[in-house]
């Protein structure tokens, strides 16, 4: 598989929320406007590509048994380091992605693409890979997120594009699963014409 | 009388899937059948009650006194990792029968992040918990996940013979169920 496959095939074909419906607690908890989908899949992409690095370099020194834990100890220090800092710098995202931030930890994505990918290929392929299925996953909450505001508030990334209040309920908690629901749908017809 | 409200809050109101999106992984992933919902609900809430017990624990007597709070993550997630194993372990040897029924569902729990979600909201400042509290609150929550894991589970075995348009079967269709599902909870919002 060349580099461009392997970073391309987040988006679309193996897209981590669409398709591997992996990751869908913060998929569905913080996407209620575009920009917060968007920084917790940026935040999700820096601890994917950092944890496929430190894993990829650290996989024939780690004894198979012992590798579940390892990993969860280098994700969770990535975590932690992406915590702190978006407190420190962007402390309004952090208060509104609020509990997700330290539940990054136990994103399946995370640990899947560490186990499925980083154990087994070398650094760079790892690095895209990384930040392949980080960007599809950004990619993914975006969509959600964007979907949302824009039927909620009528709004996109805080610009105004209809009058009136939009349809609450998307906003609110059974918005996010039915949006997901038709996201996912819409996928999987896209998959079907471009494969 | 505070403990019920607790109880019904986190129950109903507070849902942990349907208002708090946290466990979806195995909410979507093992509800296809009612009988396995129920071994997961099982092992859910024996993990849960647990681990709630055991960080509040850490949390107030080991990471508070000496300043080390931001160590958090790392922490609880080795405790709930290897609380998981050693339950598995003893259940394994004291009590084969639960550990046939609890079995694969056991080792799934690591990664489900109620647990983790719940251990670190009941040692919120704003709620200002003790001990008790912090374990009822988890029941609570423990609650919550196994009645609406075994409702939609329920959902799901007729929706598998209804006749779904191509694109939205499997997945999609579960998804829209759900939210249909999150709606009737919406209904118990200001309840407490």
């Amino acid at each position: 598989m060349g580099q461009l496959q392997n970073f391309t095939k987040g988006f679309v074909k193996d897209n981590p929320v669409f398709v591997l419906l992996l990751g869908l607690c913060p998929a569905l908890g913080v996407t209620t406007s575009a920009f917060n989908g968007l920084g917790m899949g940026l935040a999700t992409t820096f601890v994917l590509v950092s944890s496929n690095i430190v894993v990829s370099l650290i996989k024939n020194f780690i004894p198979s048994k012992v590798r579940i834990p390892s990993y969860i100890v280098v994700i969770a220090s990535f975590v932690t380091i992406t915590e702190l800092v978006m407190e420190a710098f962007i402390p309004a995202l952090f208060e509104s992605l609020g509990l997700f931030i330290p539940l990054i930890v136990v994103n399946c994505l995370v640990m899947g693409r560490a186990e499925a990918f980083a154990s087994k290929n070398n650094t760079f392929s790892s690095i895209i890979d990384g930040l392949g299925m980080g960007l599809g996953f950004a990619f993914a909450l975006t969509m959600l997120g964007g979907l949302r505001e824009v039927l909620g508030t009528g709004e996109i990334f805080g610009l105004s594009l209809y009058a009136g209040d939009g349809m609450l309920v998307f906003v609110l908690a059974p918005g996010a699963f039915i949006g997901l629901g038709y996201l996912v749908a819409l996928n999987n017809i896209v998959k079907k014409k471009l494969y | 009388m505070e403990y019920i409200i607790i109880i019904i809050g986190a129950v109903f109101v507070n849902n942990i899937v349907l208002a708090q999106f946290l466990g979806i992984c195995p909410y979507l992933g093992v509800s296809a059948r009612v009988s396995t919902s129920i071994g997961m609900s099982g092992a859910v809430m024996f993990v849960m009650t647990l681990a709630t017990l055991v960080t509040f624990l850490i949390y107030n007597y080991i990471l508070t006194p000496f300043e080390i709070t931001y160590l958090q993550t790392i922490s609880y997630i080795l405790v709930v990792a290897s609380l998981v194993q050693m339950v598995e372990i003893i259940l394994k040897k004291v009590s084969p029968a639960l550990y046939q029924a609890l079995g694969i569902f056991l080792p799934l729990i690591v990664t489900n992040c109620a647990i983790l979600g719940v251990t670190i909201l009941a040692v919120r400042e704003d709620y200002g918990f003790h001990l008790l509290e912090a374990v009822v609150f988890s029941i609570g929550h423990a609650l919550g996940f196994a009645l609406t894991i075994i409702l939609f589970a329920g959902i799901r075995e007729h929706l598998d013979l209804v006749d779904v348009p191509k694109g939205m079967r499997g997945a999609p269709a579960a998804l829209v169920v759900a939210g249909i599902l999150a709606l009737a909870f919406m209904g118990f919002a200001n309840l407490v």
